[in-house]
């Protein structure tokens, strides 16, 4: 936020920054220069602070999600179940799934993505800091604007695919669904304006020598996220105005009797719907490919082909949306196309599988709780891999669609893939954030009470649902349940306790959270032995990210930097992590100029809910709406991004330094 | 869609150079690229949408008996003038012909008001005629996709006047021309969807 001027000592670690005073530039307001307190979060524009905030906003909603799934679970643990009517579980599951797609996973990976991309590749910020600051007000507007609907009659009850008739006013009068509708075009918005801010960062803003194929995966499996972001989520925002125009607006895009054809909504959401599981699971993927070769003490295998597989499922996701679709009547051509594309995309994934798992052959395992979620997600995503390819057979798939064993699939993927995935992500990058180790204990705790809990609770769901227990009933009788071991109601009941590990396993992760803030042990420069260039920086990182931009090799730069081969051809340590640190500190820039704090993003942000409130209540209070967000924009158009120079007190001398780096 | 207001300020987010950028383009053109891009596909739904209900008209008037073509084709006409004159802009922009730059942005931003005008006079007369919004699954579809269309030249229009306004006060920071060039491109944008709009809509029978 602030001129950052680090002394050529050693001592360089603590930068000075020196006071900015307050000064309107061009724009309407005085700029906000708050370097303590609530202030500096709210107006921030740093990569790091919105990558905690943006974590920090999934982590409350993925305890919103699990206590709606709780609710669900506990509803069907007993036949008759009483504790939800059937009208508040329909909200519940769709609730559920929407918290838990948009408003956790979502969220949490673009989290990760804005905390580490900056640093794996390099550089001092995101290319369009204001936009960053702007896609996270954004998303948590929209989160709480679609989570409001609870108390305004009731949320949205149709799915979280939110297929018609269900979605019309007839099946569904509340407001709930143009809730739901009007606050995804929000998250949305902030979806594609953080999408468009990532891919411009990763491919402008690499540090020297950070060629694409020298980036950690992490970074490319993000890029590849980010550009079905880009490209799926205009897709869904037509299906979504579709929508809220015929709710609010009369028109009937959805409605049969007005000879409409129901099934434009579920292409337009499926062709969004399915680059949406990718989106979802490509960063764990990416994750863990950080994780694992760090914990074997071994490159991971095939490189290349991590990189390559992850960019083909990243195309042939746009070519299997209508696997969701074959029960509708599609017709046997488009069957067998979507079929044989589908039974496709199993390759490339199962590459990546293949390449995990040698990753581990042979290499010196060390298991930390970041290694054994890294691990959980290679074994369970497997299982949910596999049931995956059983839906490709659209035969099979007519038996199984609407059945829990579709249930039990996707959370395979979701929960045994991408949660696994972000929860090794937190154990493996918490001492970069935040400079204390969590505790490993606790960790495995933690790990083991979800391997149990969420086995326990999805496992029984295969059964349930070849048995033919259909998805959202809301509730069992006993006389239909069965008997023996395909007794459904047994298995509803392990399914629900299984819930409850789950919870508690989640449980020690908060505790976990909590101790570690407390006193938690401080952690060394370089915990794990790690390899990219992340690492290459104090722990947590400072305002400025590098003292100096660090040229790039190799693959696995911060490694190379630490160890070379002897005449044996030996790997032999030739520096220690405090070393390779201190070189950039000696060399450090003087003068970085970050980008400064500004009202505007959360001032635009907090127009969308307005207007969007205003298109359900009150069209004033929709153009009230549209006019803050006119206002914020010129406003923002009209503040350089960062401060003159003499802006500061003293003012700097950065105009006529050649030193002077201005960033973002 | 509402986000291409941001675009007036992602023009001005950085005065970074390009040739400080790993692919030699800059932030802020990559950016507006990628833009258009998620704009195909938006527009992509919206032309598909219309490509289905186009010949559902329940009981309300069929596309022929509404449409004027000799009146669109003119307001096509001038949208695509003005994109001849943001070009001219652009390239004032680039000579650092500061009052060339704004008559062209004047220009440009009447040409395209004067479509915008000429869109409300459509949509009236259409109005007038018994095609109301929801009276059939083709009026609305017609409304929903030439309406965003309308919105985004009307987006234009405003970063044009704020443009030209900035320019005036000389507090158009870091670089204009890529400013104007990148306005320019947004621009032509929207013109080449009308292209598209134009042939499927009022060109090529239901």
């Amino acid at each position: 936020m602030a001129i950052i001027e680090p002394t050529a000592s050693s001592e360089a670690s603590i930068a000075v920054i020196p006071p900015a005073t307050p000064s309107s530039a061009m724009g309407a307001l005085k700029r906000p220069v708050a370097t303590k307190g609530w202030r500096q979060w709210v107006f921030t524009v740093d990569h790091k602070k919105l990558g905690i905030m943006y974590m920090a906003t999934a982590m409350f909603f993925f305890l919103v999600g699990g206590l709606e799934a709780v609710m669900i679970r506990m509803q069907l643990a007993l036949p008759n179940g009483k504790i939800l009517n059937a009208d508040l579980y329909n909200q519940m599951f769709t609730m559920h799934a929407t918290t838990m797609v948009f408003l956790f996973v979502m969220p949490m990976t673009a989290g990760f993505a804005n905390y580490f991309i900056p640093l794996q590749i390099g550089a001092r910020d995101v290319a369009f800091p204001r936009i960053n600051a702007f896609s996270f007000w954004a998303l948590l507007f929209g989160g709480l604007f679609i989570n409001l609907s609870w108390f305004l009659g009731g949320a949205a009850d149709g799915g979280w695919f939110m297929y018609a008739p269900n979605s019309g006013p007839i099946f569904s009068p509340s407001h709930g669904v143009d809730f739901w509708a009007l606050g995804l075009q929000i998250t949305g918005i902030a979806s594609l304006a953080g999408a468009i801010n990532l891919i411009v960062t990763i491919l402008n803003m690499r540090a020297p020598g950070m060629k694409l194929m020298r980036m950690p995966i992490f970074t490319w499996m993000s890029l590849v996220v980010q550009f079905l972001l880009a490209f799926a989520v205009p897709v869904i925002t037509v299906a979504l105005f579709l929508l809220s125009f015929q709710r609010n607006f009369g028109a009937t895009f959805f409605d049969v009797s007005a000879g409409a054809d129901p099934l434009l909504w579920q292409h337009l959401f499926w062709i969004f719907g399915h680059p949406e599981v990718y989106i979802l699971i490509l960063p764990s993927f990416g994750i863990i490919s950080e994780v694992l070769p760090v914990f074997s003490r071994k490159p991971l295998f095939g490189y290349p082909f991590v990189v390559f597989s992850g960019a083909a499922i990243g195309f042939v996701g746009w070519g299997v949306w209508a696997h969701h679709m074959f029960a509708s009547g599609l017709g046997p051509v488009s069957v067998a196309v979507f079929s044989i594309s589908t039974m496709a995309i199993a390759v490339p994934t199962g590459v990546k599988i293949v390449n995990w798992t040698l990753t581990l052959w042979g290499g010196k395992l060390w298991f930390t709780t970041a290694m054994k979620f890294a691990i959980g997600l290679i074994v369970l995503f497997t299982i949910g891999g596999l049931s995956g390819v059983t839906h490709s057979v659209a035969p099979s798939d007519t038996q199984q669609t609407d059945t829990y064993y579709i249930v039990a699939h996707f959370h395979y993927v979701l929960f045994g893939g991408a949660v696994l995935g972000l929860f090794s992500g937190f154990y493996y990058w918490w001492p970069k954030m935040f400079g204390k180790m969590l505790n490993e204990k606790l960790g495995t705790w933690n790990f083991w009470f979800m391997i149990i809990g969420l086995n326990m609770t999805f496992g029984p769901m295969h059964i349930l649902g070849l048995q033919g227990q259909p998805r959202r009933m809301y509730q069992w009788t006993e006389n239909r349940a069965g008997e023996g071991f395909f007794n459904l109601a047994f298995w509803n009941l392990i399914a629900s306790i299984g819930s409850l590990v789950l919870v508690v396993g989640v449980f020690f992760f908060l505790v976990n959270v909590f101790i570690t803030a407390r006193n938690g042990k401080v952690a060394p420069l370089d915990p794990w032995g790690a390899r990219s260039l992340e690492w290459m920086t104090s722990n947590p990182p400072k305002e400025h990210n590098f003292d100096s931009i660090p040229t790039v090799h190799h693959l696995d730069e911060f490694f190379h930097r630490k160890y070379a081969e002897d005449a044996n051809g030996q790997m032999q340590q030739i520096a220690t992590a405090e070393e390779v640190l201190k070189q950039l500190e000696d060399n450090a820039d003087t003068h970085i100029h970050m980008p400064s704090p500004s009202y505007w993003p959360i001032v635009i942000a907090f127009g969308l809910p307005v207007t969007a409130l205003g298109v359900i209540y009150s069209i004033p209070l929709a153009i009230f709406g549209g006019l803050i967000i006119l206002m914020g924009a010129f406003g923002w158009a009209l503040e350089p991004s960062t401060a003159p120079d003499t802006d500061f007190d003293p003012p700097s001398s950065g105009n006529t330094s050649k030193d002077v780096v201005h960033v973002g | 869609m509402w986000f291409t207001l941001d675009n007036l300020a992602t023009a001005h987010d950085t005065h970074e150079d390009a040739a400080h950028t790993s692919t030699g383009l800059s932030n802020v053109k990559l950016g507006m690229w990628l833009f258009l891009g998620t704009e195909c596909l938006l527009f992509g739904g919206l032309i598909s949408t219309y490509m289905l209900y186009r010949g559902r008209v329940g009981t309300g008037p069929r596309p022929a008996q509404v449409f004027d073509i000799p009146f669109t084709s003119v307001s096509s006409f001038v949208l695509l003038m003005s994109s001849l004159t943001m070009v001219l802009a652009v390239s004032s922009a680039h000579k650092r012909d500061d009052k060339s730059t704004n008559l062209w942005l004047v220009i440009t931003a009447l040409l395209g008001a004067t479509f915008v005008g000429g869109q409300v006079y459509e949509f009236t007369a259409f109005y007038n005629e018994g095609m109301g919004f929801s009276t059939s699954l083709f009026s609305s579809s017609f409304y929903v996709l030439t309406g965003f269309h309308g919105v985004h030249v009307t987006v234009g229009l405003i970063m044009l006047l704020a443009l030209r306004g900035m320019l005036k006060n000389n507090k158009v920071p870091g670089s204009r021309a890529e400013t104007v060039e990148m306005i320019g491109l947004y621009w032509h944008f929207v013109d080449i969807v009308w292209i598209i709009i134009f042939t499927l809509i009022y060109l090529i029978p239901a």
